[in-house]
């Protein structure tokens, strides 16, 4: 069964402290699909996960090399597939999504088809110059993180 | 000394000739920008597939314009990062079977390296010097004391510049690349908007240009949302206004507090007429160098020129054949 969460982030803060949540349960191999219109925040929720597991390196915009390789408490792979959306694929990317690090990739969904089946996925809606909508969804072993956000959040 | 440069870190093929740092004997690029223009933007296995085709046919050609047979060749620079990690590859394994078949010294360079370097081909160098390097994927400001010693005073803190101008031209309904086209309309239009200068005062020399990016988008969308007029011209130098500005600001800042002698502008964006004209009307006590436009784009002559250096730097120490192609990589060393 899907486990879905809705938040309303009302500032950069709210960013921080979603990524640290889902950081705590940070595990290998773990894929993190995440959509939003541009400027919705995806790669600042990218920058504090970073921070979070542990990579010193500023994390800055993988849109040009599409992805961009930081070592912390796990390897991270930041992706961002946006000009894929008319291939559907990437076979370079194979390696690393299904690779021993954590997976983060901005535009998931058009590469949704060489995804695995369960990923935790959030969605970014802008409502204002600061606050965001979001969506978290995830099954199996991402259901532990989308329960941890919303005992988080329902305290 | 012969210095064969190779460059494959994104969607040019490029093999060159150079001469002591300076001579350029040839320098073949074969771009795939007509391949990549669909996608907006480049697509790495696709460049990978583009560079397997394309690099013997380059290194050919480069050997055959400058009239050399690779006996001659001295040294093999070439590009190891960061880039693309299949593309890299391609160039770091054709490079390295030349070095093996010929017993020719290689070496890795930094693309940005080569980027600064592709102003030792037309100009002279004269330290302390600064360079600014604005394209897709960089926007930093490196400070040199001398050759080949590189310490990155600043850098964009999220997206680059090329790509804040790609974003915009996407919000704009304007095709790929964004930089020559909001370039160009920016011409006609007025800074009109009040878009903010991201960290102008932050008194350090870092960028960021993602919240200036948001802040457009959402400016453009409540516009849409009133049903309000949009004049593109208008955004597109609003915007470029607020880029140049902060650009510019930083540069003297730093061209002050470390009294440099030249500046370079160097990568892609050095291309923006804004960005050229704003330059050279706001520094006049020193140099400001554009490379040519040759020289702008990726090309392997600067990484030949920047191979020379590096290499006599480094009292002639080569890479061996456990050389590879990384996709970030510090410039500092």
């Amino acid at each position: 069964m899907i486990l879905e969460v809705k938040l309303r982030l009302n500032s950069i803060i709210d960013t921080e402290t979603l990524a640290k949540i889902i950081a705590e349960k940070a595990f290998k191999g773990m894929i993190v699909g995440l959509t939003g219109d541009l400027g919705s925040g995806k790669t600042t929720f990218t920058k504090f996960f970073s921070q979070a597991i542990g990579v010193k390196d500023n994390l800055n915009s993988p849109t040009f090399t599409i992805l961009k390789i930081y070592e912390g408490n796990f390897v991270l792979y930041h992706m961002d597939v946006y000009r894929l959306e008319d291939i559907g694929y990437d076979f370079e990317l194979d390696d690393f999504i299904y690779g021993d690090g954590i997976s983060v990739i901005e535009w998931y969904q058009y590469i949704r088809e060489m995804l695995p089946k369960n990923i935790l996925s959030i969605d970014f809606k802008v409502i204002d110059e600061d606050a965001r909508d979001v969506i978290i969804k995830g099954e199996e072993e991402y259901e532990e993180i989308v329960k941890a956000i919303s005992n988080r959040y329902s305290n | 000394m012969y210095v064969l440069g190779v460059e494959t870190s994104c969607d040019e093929t490029s093999v060159s000739i150079v001469k002591d740092g300076k001579d350029v004997l040839s320098n073949v690029v074969l771009s795939q920008i007509d391949i990549h223009k669909e996608y907006g933007g480049v697509v790495p296995e696709i460049a990978s597939r583009e560079h397997v085709k394309g690099i013997t046919y380059v290194f050919d050609k480069a050997m055959n314009d400058a009239g050399l047979r690779y006996e001659d060749i001295d040294l093999i620079a070439v590009t190891k990062g960061p880039g693309l990690i299949g593309s890299l590859l391609i160039g770091v394994n054709a490079a390295k079977v030349i070095s093996l078949s010929f017993n020719i010294p290689i070496i890795g360079i930094h693309h940005i390296a080569g980027h600064i370097y592709a102003n030792h081909i037309d100009n002279g160098m004269e330290f302390p010097l600064l360079a600014l390097v604005v394209s897709g994927g960089h926007t930093e400001l490196i400070l040199m004391k001398e050759h080949y010693d590189f310490n990155k005073l600043g850098e964009t803190q999220d997206d680059a510049v090329g790509e804040a101008y790609d974003k915009i031209a996407r919000v704009l309904g304007l095709p790929y690349p964004g930089g020559p086209i909001v370039d160009k309309k920016a011409a006609h239009g007025k800074d009109n908007l009040h878009f903010p200068r991201p960290m102008i005062d932050s008194g350090d020399f870092n960028f960021s240009f993602s919240g200036l990016k948001s802040h457009v988008i959402n400016v453009h969308h409540n516009m849409k949302q009133r049903q309000e007029e949009i004049n593109v011209e208008d955004f597109c130098a609003s915007f470029q206004e607020a880029v140049t500005d902060v650009l510019v600001a930083k540069t003297i800042m730093a061209k002050e507090k470390f009294k440099v002698k030249q500046i370079i502008v160097a990568g892609g964006v050095a291309a923006n007429s804004g960005l050229r004209s704003k330059m050279k009307e706001s520094i006049q006590d020193i140099p400001v160098y554009f490379p040519k436009m040759a020289y702008c784009t990726d090309n392997a002559a600067m990484i030949a020129a920047a191979g020379y250096f590096q290499y006599i730097r480094n009292n002639k120490k080569a890479d061996d054949l456990m050389l590879n192609g990384q996709s970030r990589l510090n410039l500092e060393g």
